[in-house]
């Protein structure tokens, strides 16, 4: 099968290039990612960034065949019909939207400075109890479809929003993570949360495109998080 | 929070409810006109000038305007911040915006007080 990878090595390449490679898969569903690591073994200048193999630490996100997921748990035949068989191309590329460092690694800086800016940690200035804050089976489960998230960026730079505003704009990731403290029973910092972004980028920018949540590998749903706390802001607001 | 000098409100949530109530009353004063046209399908000059003289219709038409001049500032304004910026055009996109933002608003300008004059200067 014919296997086409953006490249690009700033220190040797004046711009970024496709380059095509041939691979004999005989015909199996392989993860794009095993496709890849072959094809390291054949040009050991490839860069990219792979962990637990296992969809669980986010560092394989890329953009294969126009969309954004993570190689590791995208088998051929999910990429597109006629790549698994060789009649179509595999293509693949960094995430969108993010500087390339090399090949299909990408500076994450923007994606983690959004993060840091929903403050993704438990507030609660109360005494601390003997062993530990318990919650109601019925909170921890206000949780689910939030915690998952393994911040692979899959989604944030699938986004318009986060592309044309980034230092602005929160991007689904961090807004999704900003619900899920939102959303916590032991969390108290609702109001200063909230107050952070009812400005007309951090949260408003977000158009409802949808993107994020055809992309997201862990099947979560940031848009509707962001509606989530667009109705807390109407409710204090109101 | 991000501060920006040249939103309406300088808060999303307010340019995002304006958004949302000025679309539904443009929505419904679009669907009435149908309505009238539709009704009276051979509008006269009398029964137009019947229907926009009245006060209560004086008053909505006050209301749509400013409604398409809200709505309208929202939205561009939006557009411009998207796509008139550093980005995408380099160096000199603050001074392009700011112009792009100025016209924009003096052209809702002329367009409000025109407007008004049409509503309420009698004909
Ligand atoms: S729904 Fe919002 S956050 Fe998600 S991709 Fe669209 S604009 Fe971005
Ligand atoms: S919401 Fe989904 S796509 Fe976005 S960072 Fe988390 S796991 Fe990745
Ligand atoms: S390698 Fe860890 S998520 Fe793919």
């Amino acid at each position: 099968m014919k296997v086409s990878i953006y490249r690009y090595n700033p220190e040797t390449d004046r711009e970024p290039y496709m380059k095509d490679y041939e691979l004999d898969t005989g015909g199996q569903d392989l993860m794009v990612l095993d496709v890849i690591t072959r094809i390291k073994e054949q040009d050991p200048t490839l860069s990219f960034r792979r962990s637990c193999r296992e969809g669980v630490c986010g560092s394989d996100g890329m953009n294969i065949n126009g969309k954004n997921t993570l190689a590791c748990v995208t088998p051929l035949s999910e990429v597109a019909p006629g790549v698994r068989e060789g009649k179509k191309p595999l293509i693949i590329r960094p995430l969108p939207g993010l500087p390339v460092v090399r090949d299909l690694v990408v500076d994450m800086t923007m994606f983690y400075d959004q993060y840091e800016k929903v403050k993704p940690w438990l507030q609660n200035d109360r005494p601390k109890p003997a062993k530990e804050r318990l919650q109601s089976p019925e909170d921890r489960a206000e949780l689910d479809g939030l915690y998952e998230c393994i911040l692979c960026a899959c989604c944030s730079s699938a986004c318009p929003s986060f592309w044309w505003n980034p230092e602005k704009f929160l991007g689904p990731a961090a807004l999704l993570q900003s619900y899920r403290f939102l959303a916590d029973s032991r969390d108290e910092a609702t109001e200063e949360r909230l107050a952070e972004m009812d400005d007309p980028f951090s949260l408003f920018r977000c158009r409802g495109i949808m993107n994020c949540v055809a992309v997201c590998p862990k099947g979560l749903n940031p848009t509707r998080a962001i509606g989530h706390i667009r109705s807390m802001l109407v409710q204090e607001g109101v | 929070m991000v501060t920006s000098a040249t939103s309406l409100g300088r808060n999303g949530l307010y340019d995002w409810l304006m958004q949302r109530l000025t679309a539904v009353l443009l929505g419904l004063y679009t669907l009435g006109m149908l309505g009238f046209f539709l009704f009276c399908p051979d509008p006269d000059y009398q029964s137009w000038s019947g229907l926009m003289g009245a006060l209560p219709m004086q008053v909505v038409n006050t209301l749509v305007l400013l409604s398409i001049a809200a709505h309208g500032w929202v939205g561009l304004w939006t557009v411009a911040t998207d796509y008139l910026t550093t980005r995408h055009m380099g160096g000199p996109a603050t001074a392009v915006r700011l112009v792009v933002e100025v016209l924009i608003a003096l052209a809702l300008l002329v367009y409000v007080l025109w407007g008004l004059v049409m509503i309420w200067g009698g004909a």
